[in-house]
């Protein structure tokens, strides 16, 4: 037998019930944390959620952050904020930094008047700055922007509820999706206790975590769909460890190559995409946790019908009958 | 029992090679598109420069020369988000349509009395008259001067609504004709930006209605949104001028104070006009598509006051004589003055049809913007920084694919090489596709590309470990390989199904960017699954037939 690169053991029994309490009990309280996280520090908005400008800065002389807010100290601008940013591609006489101005008045983005002030204002530091990019939001769109991101969101997880309540059952789709509400609430929890930028293409980082994290799930639901029928004595709880089992082989390889993928860009990819890939490398990680830990848990929670008889009675006992767990 | 037809098996190839061939472009970027820029610049003029032949010559005809297109934040550019203020041009009407009223009831002064203008929100024009009885014959009056509303939903519709409110006649637009207002309104300002920027000259500016009363505007190449908005404020020269003579003769002099325009639309004739315009387009307040008394097509305008007095008495002066309506240099028409036009407001007609009236009333309007634009949003990305993030992008692309490729190949020996070939293939058809459709790649959407590279092997990854389970349970290689195939189906299909809701979702709600995200997202599933479902499975087959091998590891 020529040799193979294994991460997982050929085949495994591991009882992934064991620890339910530390594991789905600690990812229900995880999400509770992050939501309150999220509701007690809030998020770093970007410009498209609560307008404003942003201006990016590029110059030879090193960026001191101080020395910026100083510059821009008497052009009363209002909430201001300046960050360096790193990035390894970057030359050695290259200092980049992110200067942020905050909505001004009316639904007009910006006044051309005020981003002149603002760049003739550096480029006192450095006559040679250079401002590669500046975009500007005003407050009427991104009222707007945050209604649709929102609206995105619960349309994308109906959508895979309806599908999957279609193709399997009611269980599975409510499992499905709240495992999916847990990966998406404890990344929103991180972005709000790490005050990352939180911006439009977050919201698409959280679609697509969205997408891997159902996708993974899937895998397993309809392993255990197949092996019900299979086996159809075995209790519950043993036929979802043994599905589980049976594709974890598969859940770690592709998760593998995905983070792969994933890290190369984070390296790669530069720094004005590195908060989306860190969200979606986040969301792959903890999407593969849940579907092994959480969905299922949820669908045992539930219950299911494992009567061989078509079904007739479409009243609630029926569906609750012959619950194994 | 493990075949595949051979029709399938070509019309399989056949896809994988457009995927390739439409893919090429893509590698010689700069080459491909230097020879459509001349391409296009060739078509256009009619003749080839010899640069132009020679840039022409950097691509053979015979291969696909469509280009994925590079989004702003990739190229470089400015981008704006402008709303129209529609209103605006609903207070403009009642203004011109005050003068109109008052004359009006002066006619009736013995039963109406005085009539007087009362201060009323933008948009309504509330008219009170001095004696209560006179007032419904005044309504009445007030209702003749409204016009058919000119739409297709409008039919039938009045542009002005006339109500009475206690001792107060009160007008305002109807709603057919509110509606049909915004819609020329955002069509006049669409306009009107498209030919400031086509003036520049830039590349493929994009611009676009967006929502009811929005304009998205994306200029590649042009160095800051700043300059865009300029650009867009300026206002274009609209000039009614006296005809001196029509000519083909391009060389022609038009003598002193005149001018040589040529004719829009009619290649090869020109009209000398005197170079003092009559009126100009500053003083024209609206003009609207109509019908002459025999229902024929034709173009309402008017004029302000000033520029009535003038057109009136001019025309008064020249009936017989032909003008020209020029714009931007060019003569739009140059209808005969067929009668004294007073009160400003006149009717060219001609064999027109109704998208021509339609038309023309639009570019008779096209020399002032006719609502006040404001920029809701504005990006500007330098081109050094699109190049860096493309630069980034394909490192990054090209280090996740080999890491991934080594690490199929060691997974999985033979069959992961099976599994890169045919990640290689979906690159190209991604690629192919998102040039054949037209799609715009974006930096996200790169991510969306390397994400594919990670999870485009998953279904092959599926039916991988798919077989290696059968393969456990003591099955032939051919048996294995067959229901490894089959049984993973259900799973790919499902879990690549709830993915691309997703993508479809971003889609419909996502803007810029993130839509390109999505369109990458998107393709990169349906052709993810395409080559592990038929590509990576015929290969197997073809390969399990041509070594017939006893046992086999995966």
């Amino acid at each position: 037998m020529a040799w193979r690169l294994r991460i997982a053991p050929e085949k495994t029994s591991f009882d992934f019930f064991a620890y339910q309490k530390l594991t789905f009990g600690g990812s229900m309280v995880l999400t509770v944390v992050a939501m309150l996280l999220w509701a007690v520090m809030g998020l770093n908005f970007g410009i498209e959620f609560k307008g404003g400008t942003t201006i990016r800065t590029e110059s030879a002389v090193t960026v001191d952050v101080g020395a910026y807010r100083a510059a821009l100290e008497g052009s009363a601008l209002g909430d201001v904020v300046i960050t360096e940013v790193f990035d390894p591609s970057f030359r050695a006489d290259q200092h980049v930094a992110m200067v942020r101005i905050g909505a001004q008045e009316g639904d007009e983005a910006v006044t051309p008047e005020t981003i002149a002030k603002v760049e003739a204002a550096l480029k006192v530091l450095d006559p040679g700055m250079t401002f590669p990019s500046v975009e500007s939001v005003g407050a009427k769109v991104s009222g707007e922007l945050v209604q649709s991101a929102i609206l995105a969101m619960v349309a994308a997880s109906l959508g895979i509820m309806a599908y999957i309540w279609l193709r399997f059952e009611w269980q599975y789709a409510v499992g499905g999706v709240l495992a999916l509400i847990h990966d998406i609430f404890i990344t929103i929890g991180v972005f709000a206790l790490f005050q990352l930028k939180f911006d439009l293409s977050i919201i698409a980082a959280l679609l697509t975590i969205l997408g891997y994290s159902i996708n993974d799930t899937v895998v397993v639901f309809d392993r255990l769909r197949e092996n019900l029928i299979k086996y159809k004595t075995m209790p519950l709880r043993d036929v979802m460890n043994l599905s589980v089992n049976e594709t974890l082989s598969r859940t770690l390889m592709t998760s593998f190559t995905t983070i792969i993928a994933l890290v190369a860009m984070m390296i790669y990819g530069g720094d004005v995409i590195r908060g989306f890939v860190f969200a979606i490398t986040f969301g792959v990680v903890l999407g593969t946790y849940s579907s092994v830990f959480v969905a299922k848990n949820i669908v045992l929670m539930f219950g299911l019908d494992r009567s061989d008889k078509p079904k007739t009675g479409k009243g609630a006992d029926h569906e609750f009958a012959n619950v194994d767990a | 029992m493990l075949y595949t037809p051979l029709w399938k098996r070509i019309l399989i190839l056949a896809i994988c090679i457009w995927g390739i061939v439409a893919a090429v472009p893509n590698l010689n970027y700069t080459r491909v598109e230097t020879h459509n820029d001349a391409a296009k610049a060739i078509a256009k003029a009619g003749f080839a420069t010899p640069q132009e032949e020679a840039d022409l010559a950097l691509w053979p005809e015979v291969l696909p020369s469509k280009l994925v297109n590079l989004g702003l934040d990739l190229r470089g550019g400015a981008h704006l988000l402008a709303e129209v203020k529609v209103g605006d041009v609903y207070t403009q009407r009642m203004e011109v349509l005050w003068p109109e009223v008052r004359d009006a009831l002066r006619d009736l002064r013995d039963q109406v009395g005085a009539v007087q203008r009362l201060p009323s929100v933008a948009g309504v024009l509330r008219v009170a008259v001095t004696n209560p009885d006179g007032l419904a014959a005044a309504v009445e009056k007030v209702r003749a001067l409204a016009t058919p509303v000119v739409s297709l939903t409008g039919i039938g519709q009045n542009d002005i609504e006339v109500t009475v409110d206690g001792q107060e006649i009160v007008i305002q637009l109807s709603e057919a004709e509110r509606v049909a207002t915004d819609a020329r309104t955002i069509q006049q300002s669409l306009e009107i930006i498209r030919r400031r920027i086509d003036l520049v000259g830039t590349r493929e500016p994009t611009i676009q209605r967006q929502g009811a009363d929005r304009i998205l505007i994306q200029v590649p190449g042009i160095g800051s949104a700043a300059e865009l908005k300029q650009l867009i404020g300026k206002t274009a020269k609209l000039t009614f001028n006296p005809v001196v003579g029509r000519t083909s003769d391009a060389g022609a002099a038009p003598g002193a104070r005149n001018l040589l325009l040529p004719a829009r639309g009619e290649p090869g004739v020109f009209y000398i006009v005197e170079a003092a315009p009559v009126v100009s387009g500053e003083e024209l307040v609206d003009s609207q598509p109509a019908f002459d008394q025999d229902s024929r097509p034709a173009v309402n305008f008017r004029f302000n006051p000033a520029g009535a007095r003038k057109f009136g008495d001019y025309t008064a002066a020249n009936i017989g004589a032909p003008f020209a309506i020029v714009l931007d240099g060019e003569v739009i028409s140059a209808p005969t003055i067929q009668s004294h036009i007073s009160g400003g407001s006149g009717i060219i007609t001609g064999s027109f049809t109704i998208e021509e009236s339609t038309e023309l009333s639009v570019l008779l309007r096209a020399g002032a913007l006719p609502a006040e634009l404001i920029f809701l949003e504005e990006r500007t990305v330098g081109p050094e920084l699109g190049q860096d993030s493309i630069d980034a992008g394909r490192t990054a692309a090209l280090v996740a694919m080999v890491a991934v490729v080594l690490y199929m190949w060691a997974s999985y020996g033979l069959f992961g090489l099976f599994a890169n070939l045919a990640l290689a293939i979906n690159m190209a058809l991604i690629f192919g596709a998102l040039s054949t459709v037209g799609g715009t790649l974006t930096l996200p959407g790169i991510a969306g590309i390397v994400l594919t590279i990670g999870m485009a092997v998953d279904a092959n990854v599926l039916v991988f470990e798919r077989i290696r389970e059968e393969l456990r349970l003591a099955k032939s290689p051919a048996q294995a390989i067959e229901l490894g195939y089959e049984r993973a189906l259900s799973a790919i299909i499902d879990s690549n199904i709830t993915t691309f809701i997703t993508a479809v979702v971003l889609f419909a709600v996502g803007a810029g960017p993130v839509r390109g995200f999505a369109i990458t997202l998107g393709i990169g599933i349906i052709t993810s699954v395409f080559t592990a479902v038929f590509v990576t499975r015929m290969i197997t087959e073809v390969w399990l037939n041509w070594r017939k091998p006893a046992t086999i590891q995966v």
